[in-house]
């Protein structure tokens, strides 16, 4: 990749946005050569994430930056959001709870979608939930 | 926003989603196809995602939706062309599409309409 290209951001403020994130995950895992699966993979969870952080974040931005771990490369994605946060993060994370209209799997079904997931959150403050997909 | 397009064959809609879908437009499609068919008096539904490059849950949860008010209004509703990444995908963020109808492709899938269309064969619904 070009020096430059290996890290950066974009906002997420609305659905346009969730769709923009998406074409722009799936250029990153394709510039990494990630299989067909694990690009999907990654696109899907950053879809779910990104709308997450604009319907209930109420927006606020995807960074990314390819990571490198000996000889493995990979994709790691920020959602950030300065948003009400997540009272109950286990509770949030159990498949088919929902606090809005939601199926009540994007958090706890893109943490099955990627290699590493970690949330931090602080109610009042906002969410920031940063997913790694390694090749 | 981009609406897509809905065609009749038959008693058939046919409708083919090419585009990247926002979630206005998923909706849209939701409430065109449901309007489509108590005009035309459809009984099958035939929803071709093979250019889709991911379904995530709120696709998934338009298919599955489409699928039963579709069901309510006497119309056997059939996804088809689903990628195989797409697959394996959606099963591991948890979506199993309960209560969808697949087909692996437009034959197959228009098949299992007009086969399911008998004036009156009431189980034909699913």
């Amino acid at each position: 990749m070009t020096p430059g290209a290996d890290q950066g951001a974009m906002p997420l403020r609305n659905e346009q946005d969730i769709v923009m994130s998406r074409q722009t995950v799936r250029k990153l895992t394709q510039a990494l050569k990630f299989s067909l699966v694990d690009q999907t993979k990654m696109i899907t969870a950053a879809s779910e994430l990104s709308r997450n952080t604009v319907v209930y974040g109420g927006g606020g931005e995807m960074r990314w930056e390819t990571v490198v771990n000996g000889v493995r490369q990979g994709l790691r994605l920020h959602f950030e959001d300065h948003g009400p946060g997540i009272p109950d993060l286990a509770l949030a994370l159990t498949d088919g709870w929902t606090s809005g209209s939601g199926l009540g799997v994007g958090l706890s079904g893109s943490k099955r979608l990627v290699n590493e997931f970690e949330v931090r959150t602080e109610v009042g403050v906002g969410t920031c939930v940063s997913i790694t997909r390694w090749k | 926003m981009d609406r897509i397009p809905i065609l009749q064959m038959g008693r058939c809609l046919l409708v083919t989603i090419q585009v990247d879908l926002q979630d206005q437009t998923a909706l849209a499609l939701q409430d065109d196809l449901s309007a489509k068919i108590e005009a035309t008096g459809a009984t099958g539904v035939l929803i071709d995602i093979s250019a889709l490059e991911i379904v995530d849950s709120f696709i998934g949860r338009m298919l599955a939706s489409i699928s039963g008010i579709a069901r309510v209004l006497d119309a056997t509703t059939v996804v088809v062309g689903m990628q195989p990444a797409v697959a394996i995908t959606l099963v591991e963020l948890g979506l199993s599409l309960d209560g969808v109808r697949t087909a692996l492709n437009v034959e197959r899938g228009m098949r299992l309409l007009t086969e399911s269309q008998p004036e009156s064969d009431l189980d034909a619904g699913r």
